[in-house]
């Protein structure tokens, strides 16, 4: 016997004890889709016959079916299953799943059963045992499909259940094979006139042909139609026929709207009031042949609920498909796909209030739907509406996929009055977009816990727990509006350890690296010390509202990379975003980039500016501790040189005391008092991000050429910041490359980072750090102490771990550049966090 | 770093004695985080001088013992510690001059009873009460104190002064009362300590400060700084330190009533908060309550303490508010019917959350102050419109009543975290919008004195959904 099963469904299996139904479940299914009841009594109680145990046993099994239900995976149940009581459940969690019931029944003699037991020792129960559990299969068998099992299987012989072949068959709305491109249309509503126009507009030729007209799609595209071809418009029959063909002809795909389903009820002669425009659909049909009616009502009745294409990526849906609904088959899916849900209210025009699922929805799949007329189609959490209510008046709109292009053509005319006016007065714009509108809003359950984020770059990045708990306390209490912060930036790794016996840190190392990462090409760009500081620019307030969803007048931001507002003094970050704006407009980046905004990775001198407390409790007070400490047992020791202990020890203090000196030294040159906007320097070195681009694709020369210009505009308050190129092939430019840090650090200059040419490159596994930085020997003093330099210190200090580091630079890296892009397409649903 | 002990106690060179050690050599000790050395920079028989001085090893701290994985002592390369005199002075005069302090000397044990002329100078050590502190700690010892204060930076006066100073004690006392002062105090003037306290710590300070602890006029500020952090240890230690000090109880227990008084005065306003909050809750009948920035958890004990609350939810965004809420409520201990009713989760009001939903009051005790007014926004729709609860109460500082407190200089917020504070017209006009606009009433009730111009210091909006 042939059985063939929704390849994802609850296979219930019935049968009393001793029939063969583990056996069975063996035969058929993989080890960890079987889930058994004997089973699940062992796990709670050690025993799979304990009796007692049952309901425990049942919980478990419930559970663990709930869990492979939810993540789309099959499940079959090993138990008796004789009484419908304990099949209820099951058909309701098949419900509650959105996945097709089915049962297997082995109606297997009594005799045989009974025999089987008896030749296990481990069921030595009386034969009326058995001689019950038959007879209430018997009575079930007949009302299975009233209990709600869609496919029903009785088997009656050991022979049939031996000959038995199981396939699974993919369900109708699963097309992820389907790779498109497609131009999704919107509700067309019988307007056959601006639907052939934009097929036009869209490549399509349309051709007139004695049975009717056909349309060819341009080059490998496929169209698909949200539903609702029919009622209110001018020419539903046509549209109808049209579609008809394509889907027939396989250039188009279609799934049912509500009124294409109330018209084919009513065509099948069901009682459906002609209420919303069916009349019109009923009296234009009625003017067509017998033939073209059942051929109608056949296409409408063969549609699929909804359909998920390209591996998963794409679903459409007349009304929209919440994820955990997705490419599943149930009444209630259907339902869904036709008309959406309603919260049970109704608004001040006596329709019903529609739950807002896009708001809510997290799916990695994008959904285009229609159903509900809007003025203009707006992404809100990967989801699109595109029915912009061509019948009423609006336009008729496409989105082509992949592009996520959205092409309209305007109505010809208002075919029928909107019972709610959908067109938003021209005069009052909404302030902000609707994925502005619900970014106001973030939900605790995108931030807690321990999270997954898949990357663009490279691979999936874990946030754990503890630091999802940080940075939800930092971001709630210091962060700067979080719409501004639509990058934060990663930490930076240095160089491997140098070599050389009195340097920690030298740009062989950084070159070395890249070499042999397979880096041809080098930029090393000077490093400044500072603070690092973000900066977005918009042109003006209206562009920090519409872009940002920025309500306050504020034309950008200047923040820190922990996302807290650089600048305590608000007024003083007018002032350097003001001239920061004027920069860039006068280095004509609005029109260069057709953008107006702009994100810019800076450093912000002088380091006391903002490390000031950091300074005055850390660095300060251990160079004031070391100048004042070290002297005294100088002093002391020279007295007591004439012990030859002594006079070792007094010169190892005194190459101390010259040690701490220099750490001073060193620290000063970040240092200098800020009393207002002049002395302050913003050397900006990543021009991240103007509309509709994130420039990583774009070399680091192009990055510097065009911050330089900006820096042009402003050399008071902006630094171009030097570099230099090196080819790793070629060891004169290297020798160069090192002359040049030379030169840098000897002047106490930080040092330099040094980045492979292109913003991102792949390395040997996987990618490559982004950058390395190359400090100098002097500089270094303020990270690892005045005293570093010291042999004893330095030989220990040569044994660091950049292993962490390194990963976090790359994880943070991705994760920055994830969040960057993925705003750029206005489908960002949190503020990106670091613990 | 450096610690010298000078005397002019003919002959001078009997400090060698004293100390145990000969003056003609340097002895070098290691020690966990480093070494020391004790030398002598000069030895006549007029003028004796000793040298202690500590190699802290900033590296080794830093990275802590081979083998060991959970680091070191320190977390900073960058650190003030290898200079300064702190605990490690005491660890290092524990491990050279341990029989020195309990006061044996073989050979000259006369001199070691005997009160001599000393100087100690100690090169650099760390006082962030300053210059009073360093003199509060050793004048009342018999000691004559000068100071030098360091400069920070010459370069940056801006950044102010930094808290090193250079300090010469000078007096005639016994040699171990010199260095047991010095052991205890040291540690005490820096107020940080580089090894974890202990309980033993208690005993240390006690065996240290035997004979002159006691009757130090400043002896709680000196126990609390010895065992910073560690409430618990100084209160024991005060205690026991107070057994010996003083035989009539009954007077301490007047006297530590009447301190009561003088702290509860700025508790008062807080505890009227927490009972005119909970007779609003009373007047509703509320069931279900959520108290969002339940902080510490002091209005969630309030609130246990009604029996008619079924449930109580206490939201923070501090993970470590949290935490000690859980440690004074005594969550853990809390008998399973009392723990039932009380949940502590972890949450912003900057994010909508289900959690909040269907409670029939939530709770918002000075709360709204400390977000930042660009984010109001946020917290408006979390609340009203998302956890949407019965009742709301709201109370916030009254910016009028400001000037009624003395201590708090004109324009100044209440507490440092305060992003604004209202005055009862703005919060009565903020408080209309949220009604008007999410479907509440709202009405307002002063909590603290009133006062006939500037109201009550603390304003309440209770808000019941329409």
């Amino acid at each position: 016997m042939k059985i063939t099963i929704p390849e994802l469904s609850l296979v219930v299996l019935i049968g009393p004890s001793g029939c063969g139904k583990s056996s069975f479940a063996r035969a058929h299914f993989k080890p960890t889709e079987v889930l058994s009841s004997d089973f699940c009594r062992g796990l709670v109680s050690d025993d799979e016959n304990a009796q007692a145990a049952t309901n425990d046993a049942f919980d478990v099994l419930h559970y663990i079916a709930r869990k492979r239900l939810a993540s789309g995976r099959l499940a079959v149940v090993d138990a008796t299953n004789v009484q419908p009581e304990s099949r209820k459940p099951l058909v309701e969690l098949a419900r509650e799943f959105h996945v097709l019931p089915v049962a297997i029944v082995l109606n297997i003699p009594e005799k045989i059963c009974h025999e089987r037991n008896q030749n296990r020792p481990d069921r030595q129960f009386g034969p009326h045992v058995v001689r019950n559990q038959s007879q209430q299969l018997r009575r079930s068998i007949r009302g299975l499909e009233r209990e709600g099992f869609r496919h029903v299987f009785v088997l009656s012989s050991p022979q049939e259940v031996a000959a038995v072949e199981i396939t699974r068959q993919p369900l109708w709305n699963n097309l992820k094979h389907e790779h498109g491109p497609f131009d999704i249309i919107g509700d067309v509503h019988g307007c056959y006139e601006e639907l052939t126009t934009l097929l036009a507009q869209l490549g399509y030729g349309i051709q007139d042909e004695p049975n009717g007209p056909k349309a060819i799609p341009p080059d490998g595209r496929t169209a698909v139609f949200v539903g609702d071809l029919v009622d209110r418009g001018p020419r539903i029959p046509e549209v109808l026929r049209l579609v008809m063909r394509m889907v027939d002809e396989g250039t188009a795909f279609c799934v049912p709207g509500n009124h294409d389903m109330k018209l084919m009820r009513k065509m099948k002669g069901r009682d459906v009031q002609l209420t919303h425009g069916l009349a019109d659909s009923i009296a234009q049909l009625d003017r067509e042949t017998p033939e073209f009616k059942k051929q109608v009502v056949t296409f409408l009745d063969d549609l699929v609920s909804h359909y998920v294409f390209d591996d998963g990526k794409l679903v459409v849906a007349h009304a929209g498909m919440k994820e955990e609904m997705q490419g599943r088959g149930s009444g209630k899916v259907r339902d869904f796909a036709l008309y959406g849900e309603t919260t049970g209210e109704t608004d001040e025009y006596g329709l019903p209030v529609r739950y807002n699922w896009a708001a809510e929805y997290r799916g990695k799949a994008m959904v285009v739907y229609g159903h509900t007329p809007v003025a203009e189609p707006e992404w809100l959490n990967r989801t699109i509406n595109i029915d912009t209510g061509c019948v009423f008046g609006g336009k008729l709109t496409a989105l082509r996929y992949p592009e996520r292009e959205l092409i309209s053509v305007p109505a010809l005319r208002t075919y029928y009055e909107s019972a709610k006016p959908f067109l938003a007065p021209t005069d009052a714009a909404p302030a902000l977009s609707a994925q502005q509108q619900q970014d106001d809003l973030l939900d605790i359950e995108d931030v807690l816990g321990k999270r997954l984020i898949h990357t663009r770059l490279h691979r999936n990045i874990t946030i754990r727990e503890e630091n999802a708990t940080t940075a939800l306390e930092v971001m709630s209490r210091f962060a700067a509006n979080p719409k501004w912060l639509i990058y934060l930036p990663p930490t930076m790794s240095p160089c491997a350890t140098s070599k050389r016996a009195d340097l920690l840190e030298h740009p062989e190392e950084a070159f070395a690296y890249y070499f042999h990462e397979g880096v041809h090409k080098v930029v090393c760009e000077q490093k400044h010390m500072g603070s690092r500081a973000v900066v977005v620019i918009c042109r003006d307030t209206d562009t920090a509202r519409k872009r940002f969803g920025i309500l306050e007048p504020e034309i950008g931001v200047c923040y820190t990379r922990t996302g807290r507002r650089f600048f305590n003094d608000l007024s003083l970050e007018c002032q350097l975003l003001e001239r920061v704006r004027s920069a860039v407009e006068r280095a004509g980046i609005w029109e260069s980039l057709k953008t107006d905004w702009v994100c810019l990775d800076c450093e912000l001198m002088p380091w006391s500016a903002k490390a000031q407390e950091l300074l005055r409790q850390q660095y300060a007070t251990t160079g004031a501790a070391a100048r004042a400490a070290l002297p005294a047992a100088i002093a002391a020791l020279r007295n007591a040189q004439q012990i030859p202990e002594a006079a070792s020890l007094l010169e190892s203090y005194i190459q101390r005391g010259e040690a701490a000196e220099r750490y001073v030294d060193a620290y000063r040159q970040y240092c200098w008092t800020v009393n207002s906007l002049a002395d302050l320097k913003l050397a900006p070195f990543h021009f991240l991000a103007s509309e509709g681009a994130v420039h990583t694709s774009k070399d680091h020369i192009w990055h510097m050429e065009t911050l330089a210009g900006i820096c042009k505009a402003d050399p008071e308050l902006l630094l171009a910041t030097p570099f230099q190129v090196v080819d790793l092939t070629n060891a004169d430019d290297q020798a160069k490359g090192i002359q040049w840090w030379e030169e840098l650090t000897a002047r106490g200059g930080e040092g330099m980072v040094v980045k492979p040419l292109e913003f991102i490159a792949k390395g040997a596994k996987g990618l490559a750090q982004p950058a390395v930085k190359v400090r100098g020997r002097e500089y270094l003093r303020i990270i690892y102490g005045p005293e570093y330099t010291l042999p004893q210190n330095l030989s220990r200090l040569k044994s660091r771990g950049l292993g962490a580091k390194r990963s976090l630079a790359l994880s943070r890296k991705q994760i920055t550049e994830q969040f960057l892009a993925s705003d750029l397409h206005t489908s960002r649903n949190w503020p990106l966090i670091f613990g | 770093m450096l610690l010298t002990i000078t005397t002019t106690h003919q002959p001078a060179t009997d400090l060698g004695y004293l100390l145990h050690k000969n003056p003609s050599k340097v002895h070098s000790f290691e020690l966990s985080f480093g070494k020391a050395h004790l030398f002598y920079p000069e030895a006549t028989p007029e003028r004796c001088t000793a040298a202690l001085l500590l190699d802290v090893d900033p590296v080794g701290l830093v990275r802590g013992k081979r083998g060991q994985h959970d680091g070191g002592t320190l977390d900073q390369y960058v650190n003030d510690r290898p200079y300064v005199l702190s605990s490690f002075l005491s660890v290092a005069m524990g491990r050279t001059l341990g029989t020195a302090m309990t006061g044996r000397s073989k050979g000259r044990q006369e001199l070691a009873d005997q009160a001599i002329p000393l100087v100690a100078n100690l090169a650099v050590v760390s006082s962030r009460g300053g210059e009073g502190l360093i003199r509060e700690l050793f004048e009342p010892l018999g000691y004559t104190v000068t100071t030098e204060h360091h400069p920070l930076d010459e370069k940056f006066p801006e950044w102010g002064d930094g808290p090193y100073y250079a300090v010469k004690l000078e007096g005639t006392v016994r040699l171990k009362d010199l260095l047991n002062h010095l052991y205890v105090l040291v540690p005490v003037l820096d107020a940080e300590k580089h090894y974890w306290i202990g309980k033993d710590e208690v005993e240390k300070l006690l065996r240290k400060g035997q004979g002159w602890l006691v009757s130090h006029p400043h002896k709680e500020a000196i126990v609390r700084r010895y065992l910073p952090r560690q409430r618990q240890l100084a209160r024991e230690a005060l205690a026991r330190l107070t057994e010996e000090d003083n035989p009539d109880p009954d007077a301490a227990e007047e006297a530590h009533a009447e301190e009561e008084i003088k702290v509860e005065e700025p508790i008062r306003l807080w505890q009227q908060r927490m009972g005119a909050v909970v007779a609003v809750l009373r007047s509703v009948g509320a069931k279900r309550v959520a108290d969002l920035g339940c902080g510490e958890g002091k209005l969630l004990r309030a609130l246990l303490d009604e029996t008619s609350l079924a449930e109580i939810v206490g939201m923070d965004v501090s993970y470590r508010s949290l935490e000690i809420a859980s440690q004074r409520l005594k969550l853990d201990r809390m008998p399973a019917k009392q723990k039932e009713r009380l949940r502590l989760i972890h949450g912003s009001l900057m994010y909508r959350d289900k959690r909040l939903g269907g409670y029939d009051a939530a709770t918002v005790v000075e709360v709204i102050e400390h977000l930042d007014p660009p984010r109001l926004a946020a917290f408006e729709r979390v609340l009203f419109e998302s956890a949407r609860p019965k009742t709301v109460v709201v109370t916030t500082p009254n910016a009028e009543y400001n000037v009624k407190f003395d201590t708090l200089p004109a324009g100044q917020f209440r507490h440092k975290d305060h992003r604004f504070e209202w005055t009862r017209e703005q919060f009565q006009a903020w408080s209309g919008r949220m009604a008007e606009r999410f479907g509440y009433t709202v009405r307002f009730l002063p909590v603290g004195e009133e006062d006939s111009q500037v109201g009550a210091p603390t304003q309440m909006g209770v808000f019941d959904r329409a």
